[in-house]
């Protein structure tokens, strides 16, 4: 991998220096999870936060204390001090008050460059921690993260299982996360294991990380995404080997199955979700969320695009049309769209309560699901509407 | 009645559109209407309508502009840091089975309008109230360039912020963050008035922020008073420069994306959607290619300020005035190329997050040359601790600390674990509140003096400026700590009780800053109740350096009888130090611009359009519509816009300020 | 113009200000030429937004049509020869009106704007034609992004053109006065302004469009 030996050994170095600097920023009695993490990753996060801020301190303190000490001493009431009304250059002073900050922002942007690409989340992880580099061989659990409304749904795709609000990993198994989401823009966190990544419809970002500890730990929605967003947070249990393939299979043993008819239900927006488990998961179904395909009918977005290559037909011939099927045969537009305003009919137009209030008895809730009004208050439980036999789902679609 | 044609009049505006159901916002509205007919009332008693149109409203003069932007600043100041109070509140009590007082959707609201608000409303009009007041006086002119344009522009201003008043009554506010993200603001997620109460707030007070930019720049531009060359602008007229021709160079941008976002709402297009090649990412570039420059155009007016403050109270000329100059246009050129560092997380590869981090802190450098500018001005100076330094030295102690938290967010590793978290929060309200507030602050204790008359009072002074440097850390102290604890932005409540003190602590430090809010007003109160006591003849009560200390205060509707004539960076210490005398006769008329109120009937019109818009109410747009662009011919075919003050008034007006010069020294004044 | 002397001493105390004066043009020429062009400046970034996102989405044709199906070369062509010739008019225009030509002035900016509508009505006729086709702006990215920067390019010609027509009636009115010359002036940056945003539209939509 290319680290940059000398930036590396610099920064262990300052790090040793400025560890007093850790313990003064672990306040007592309260759990700085981003100064205290479990992960590798979140950890060299940490080191780094440590570092910059010991760099930038190099001349913020010695500002700061100059400062009061000007302040105190050149005031007007102090005869003692010089006065010199038409000191306003120096050359001297001007170079080092340029190239003070210059040479920390030299040191901290290799720094910068250095530590971006090595914890670059796209990265792979290459080592469990500090000194123990990943043996050959070892395959990185991949989960599947999808930011639902309002809560976080994770597929396993080796295992075939789905958990919602619930995230379970083995520690010191790399994890691969691919992530996205089904409607709005959210951000994936888990501040013991890793930094945040965005979590964005019709679109897969990928974060990897190890977990070096068990215990459970808070993952949380880092982007606001709506009305449920303060309870859209889930628990990560990071679990031995064998205290893992226990979990796996409590998965397992749940009646609930995952399916396009099932998710299509899971996406509609609910709050304070519970965790729920499915035993089986369909197959490509994460692919199908991350092109938009998941209802039947729907083009994915990766034909579509594959399609607007394609569209470009010969590129040396000028005739209209040529190697593009007619405008009007051209796959159809999604019919979920909302209709621009101005297209409206009076009618149509709708109204705009103050919603502030309260649910009212009369809002949809439970009983419209798919309501567009409960993206403003919902409680609904979702688990209500997956039916719990294993046979339901086919059931469901006939 | 027939549904149909009751929508065709009235849009989606029902009965139900009014908070009914909502105590909090019915208690406000009663509060804001009783008092809105007290003030009324008070006006028609005491017959000010006439005054207040006639010497206001529809006034051209810079310097009444500069102070209509101001009252506009501080009225928004009390609406916003209101949000500020419910928010705090809100998080401090709903832990556990609390819910708080405050459901999403009013919390949401809440937090979107107060960072609609002090961005918009509150730190943009004091920055453009203070640059109006100052350059024209710093520059030796008589107006601005365009002084109708400069009405306008405030009116425009004005209306965004009753525009986004409305929504607090009628309807309800955007519940998206304050930029507003598609998808989330999209008519598919966000089907309501909110966001496009945002959208038209921001594009009706966007015109009037981008024309002001464009006059200001032209100002100092083309009417320096002779012999003030470029390097002999006063810093805060360079800042100001940089600040609007960042104004100009970007405000468009945010227009053009508004109107984007608009038209996915308004007519089902695709640029942000999730369907059909529709790409959210797009706005977030597009926001922050804006947005970056913004907290620029902010805090550099600020650093104007310090710069004449810090030189005027150590009684030393500027430390390395060159390396200020340049210091300000390199952060004018870098704000550029930064934006992405508002979205690392976003999964840029390693090396577009690294360069975008590298030009974020090669920022730092210019503005670390800056502060030590400040500090090698005070070194060797003979320091009067007057209000308006006690704020820069509370500037340099806090913007410090908010800098290195912003170096620290732009190293991307670092930046993915306090992104969009309260450490995040804390760092921005640190040097917006720490620069542009503080700043702000400074300015106005500074030049009050210059627009009434007289000083303002200096103990409601020093609680207000002790509440604020204090308070400010109580309030955002818990929230770097809690940002390291991993706790997220813009949640509304709290399972984990441990965290609860925090917030509570970050309460009282709101309460504390409230107290410092009061005390400003109460500073105005007494300090106008004072004015006599407090009132400074010389037209100069700090021994100011720059042009503007050199007229009467409150300086004549034209400034300078004879335009100044410019030899040295400090103007008005050159010309003291070399024995100027005032010139008392030989006075001639005085070329001035006329009022008009089309400014202030454009941005009525505005906001019919835009409330027409925000209410799918066609018609009402549309006429509205036809009538801005009406009147706006109408406008042009008025060639009658300037006039001249006769020579007889003139003498009069100097003639007074003879008089008063002629008092003993010191009277009434400050020191 | 003489500055006033006010010591006796003219190598210690310097002028201090100018006792006789016209130097403030307050709302002159050189300013208002300035802020339009800085005005310019600020429009032609609200088209460079547009241009990145015509960029950016220029190819998001959500399996709709592509723009070799839909854009007829010979129309804008055509269409651009009637914004170019309506630029050298009104340069013929400012040429008369430099002479003090009343009339011809005005008949130089009538035939400007003619060919502005003509612009105009065959641009809402290729507008026209797409949205019949299906080719509407809700089809997919691509178009919208093509009906925003084309249609925000006609929507400046169409306040041109209103611009136009009022400042006729103003010289008809008032003849060829400094104001009015003014007027003319900016009316005039903002004409060829548009002609050369519309030169990148045609080459970076239209023909690079045909040619992908």
């Amino acid at each position: 991998m290319p680290h940059l030996p000398p930036v590396a050994s610099a920064a262990r170095v300052l790090k040793g220096r400025w560890a007093p600097l850790a313990l003064l920023a672990l306040l007592p009695g309260c759990n700085m999870v981003v100064m205290n993490p479990s992960g590798d990753v979140a950890l060299q996060q940490r080191d780094l936060i440590l570092i910059s801020v010991g760099l930038m301190l190099l001349i913020v303190i010695p500002v700061m204390v100059a400062t009061v000490v000007f302040a105190w001493r050149y005031r007007a009431g102090n005869k003692d001090a010089a006065y010199d009304p038409d000191f306003d250059h120096s050359t001297m002073l001007e170079l080092g008050i340029w190239s003070a900050p210059l040479l920390i922002i030299i040191f901290l942007g290799a720094v910068t460059w250095s530590s971006t690409h090595l914890l670059d989340p796209y990265r792979p992880i290459d080592r469990l921690k500090a000194g123990q580099p990943l043996k050959a061989g070892v395959k990185p659990l991949e989960v599947q993260v999808v930011a639902l409304d309002w809560k976080w749904l994770f597929i396993y795709p080796e295992l075939g299982i789905a958990t919602v609000n619930e995230l379970a990993a083995p520690v010191d198994r790399p994890i691969t996360f691919r992530i996205t989401a089904s409607s709005v823009m959210n951000s994936f966190y888990i501040p013991a294991l890793a930094g945040q990544i965005y979590a964005m419809p019709g679109m897969e970002t990928k974060l990897h990380a190890v977990l070096n500890e068990p215990g459970t730990f808070d993952g949380i929605a880092a982007h606001y995404s709506g009305a449920g967003f303060s309870d859209m947070k889930f628990k990560m249990l990071g679990m031995d080997q064998s205290g893992f393939a226990q979990w796996v299979e409590r998965v397992k043993a749940d009646p609930r199955r995952l399916d396009a008819s099932i998710y299509t239900r899971l996406e509609k927006p609910t709050e304070k979700v519970p965790v729920i488990r499915f035993a089986t998961v369909e197959d490509g179904l994460f692919g199908k969320i991350v092109n938009r395909c998941v209802e039947p009918g729907k083009p994915c977005m990766s034909d579509m695009m594959g399609h607007d290559r394609r569209g470009g037909g010969d590129p040396h011939s000028m005739r209209p049309g040529s190697g593009s099927p007619p405008v009007n045969d051209a796959a159809p537009m999604h019919g979920d769209k909302a209709e621009g305003a101005l297209l409206k009919d009076p009618g149509e137009k709708g109204t705009s309560p103050h919603q502030s209030k309260e649910r009212l008895p009369g809002s949809p809730g439970n009983a419209a699901p798919g309501n567009e009004r409960n993206r403003d208050m919902t409680a609904l439980d979702p688990r209500s509407t997956i039916p719990h036999a294993r046979a339901a789902g086919a059931a469901d679609r006939a | 009645m027939d549904p149909t044609f009751l929508k065709t009049i009235f849009g989606r505006l029902t009965i139900d559109s009014l908070p009914i159901h909502e105590p909090i916002v019915v208690a406000t509205f009663v509060a804001v209407v009783i008092g809105g007919i007290g003030v009324l009332g008070l006006l028609t008693y005491f017959k000010l309508w006439g005054y207040l149109w006639k010497e206001w409203f529809t006034s051209v003069d810079h310097k009444k502009v500069g102070i209509m932007y101001m009252v506009l600043a501080i009225v928004m100041l009390l609406r916003g840091f209101a949000d500020a109070i419910m928010m705090r509140g809100q998080q401090a009590m709903a832990f556990g089975a609390n819910e708080g007082y405050l459901n999403a959707h009013h919390y949401d609201q809440v937090f979107t309008a107060h960072g609609v608000i002090m961005i918009f409303f509150v730190a943009m009009p004091l920055v453009t109230g203070l640059m109006n007041y100052v350059i024209p006086l710093q520059i030796g002119a008589r107006d601005v360039s365009f002084p109708y344009l400069n009405n306008f522009s405030f009116w425009m201003t004005a209306a965004g912020a009753v525009i986004i008043m409305m929504s607090l009554f009628i309807g309800e506010f955007a519940r998206t963050g304050w930029l507003a993200f598609p998808p989330l603001s999209g008519l598919d997620y966000s089907p309501d008035v909110g966001v496009d109460y945002y959208i038209w707030a921001l594009q009706v007070a966007g015109v009037g922020t981008t024309l002001s930019g464009i006059n200001l720049v032209v100002t100092i531009i083309k009417m320096r008073a002779p012999g003030m060359t470029m390097m002999k602008l006063p810093v805060f007229c360079w800042t100001s420069l940089c600040t609007n021709i960042l104004i100009v160079a970007s405000f468009p941008v945010l227009t053009a994306t508004l109107v984007l976002l608009s038209l996915d709402r308004y007519v089902g297009t695709n640029f942000f959607t999730n369907q059909a090649g529709g790409n959210p990412m797009m706005y977030f570039n597009l926001i922050w290619i804006w947005g970056h420059p913004e907290v620029y155009i902010l805090i550099l007016p600020a650093f104007g300020i310090f710069s004449e403050v810090t030189s005027t109270f150590s009684g030393k000329r500027l430390f390395g005035y060159t390396s200020m100059v340049y210091a300000t246009v390199v952060i004018t050129i870098l704000s550029y190329l930064v934006w992405l560092h508002h979205f690392f997380t976003m999964g840029s590869g390693a090396s577009v997050n690294s360069f975008f981090g590298i030009t974020t802190m090669v920022i730092s450098i210019p503005t670390g040359a800056k502060i030590f500018n400040w500090l090698f001005t005070m070194y060797r100076g003979k320091i009067r601790f007057e209000l308006p330094m006690m704020w820069t030295i509370s500037f340099m102690l806090t913007f410090t600390v908010g800098g290195m938290t912003g170096v620290l967010l732009a190293v991307p590793p670092a930046d993915f674990v306090l992104h969009n978290s309260l450490f995040l929060v804390a760092h921005f309200h640190n040097v917006i509140i720490g620069g542009v507030l503080f700043g702000a602050f400074a300015g106005i204790n500074y030049w009050w003096p210059k627009a009434f008359g007289y000083t303002l009072d200096k103990k409601w002074g020093l609680v207000s400026f002790w509440c604020w440097s204090i308070g400010f850390w109580v309030a955002f102290g818990p929230l770097y700590v809690l940002g390291l604890m991993g706790i997220t932005r813009r949640l509304r409540h709290f399972d984990d009780p441990s965290l609860q003190i925090w917030f509570i602590i970050a309460a009282i430090g709101a309460a504390i800053i409230a107290v410092g809010i009061g005390a400003f007003l109460m500073q105005i109160f007494v300090s106008v109740r004072n004015r006599e006591a407090l009132r400074d003849t010389t037209g100069d009560p700090w021994g100011g350096r720059t042009m503007e200390w050199s007229t009467s205060s409150p300086p004549p509707h034209y400034n300078f009888a004879f335009t100044p004539v410019v030899h040295d960076l400090d103007a008005w210490s050159d010309m003291k130090a070399r024995g100027y005398e005032r010139p008392v006769e030989g006075y001639r008329p005085i070329h001035m611009p006329k009022s008009t109120g089309t400014g202030v009937i454009l941005a009525g019109i505005s906001i019919a359009f835009a409330f027409g818009m925000i209410w799918y109410i066609w018609w009402l747009a549309a006429i509205s519509f036809a009538a801005i662009v009406g009147v706006s011919i109408f406008h042009s075919f008025n060639y009658d816009r300037d006039y001249y003050i006769p020579a007889d008034e003139v003498l009069h007006e100097e003639g007074e300020r003879t008089r008063l010069l002629a008092l003993p020294a010191g009277v009434g004044s400050h020191n | 113009m003489s500055s006033s002397t006010l010591s006796s001493d003219p190598a210690q105390k310097a002028t201090f200000y100018l006792a006789e004066e016209e130097a403030h043009d307050h709302g002159g020429m050189g300013g208002t030429a300035l802020g339009f062009w800085i005005y310019l400046m600020s429009d032609c970034l609200i088209f460079a937004v547009l241009f990145a996102t015509y960029g950016v989405l220029g190819t998001a044709y959500a399996g709709g049509p592509t723009p070799r199906e839909i854009f007829e070369l010979p129309l804008v062509a055509l269409n651009t020869s009637m914004l170019l010739l309506s630029s050298i008019t009104y340069g013929f225009a400012m040429l008369a009106m430099e002479r003090g030509a009343q009339r011809e002035t005005q008949g130089w900016l009538a035939i400007t704007g003619l060919f502005g509508l003509a612009f105009l009505s065959i641009e809402l006729y290729e507008f026209a034609n797409l949205i019949h086709e299906g080719a509407t702006p809700q089809r997919s990215a691509f178009l919208s992004a093509f009906f925003t920067l084309v249609g925000t390019h006609g929507l400046h010609v169409t306040f041109g053109i209103i611009w136009l027509v009022t400042l006729m009636v103003q010289v008809s009115r008032r003849g060829l006065i400094q104001e009015n010359k003014r007027r003319l002036l900016c009316l005039s940056m903002f004409w060829h302004f548009l002609d050369v945003v519309w030169i990148g539209v045609f080459t970076f939509v239209y023909l690079l469009g045909v040619l992908r």
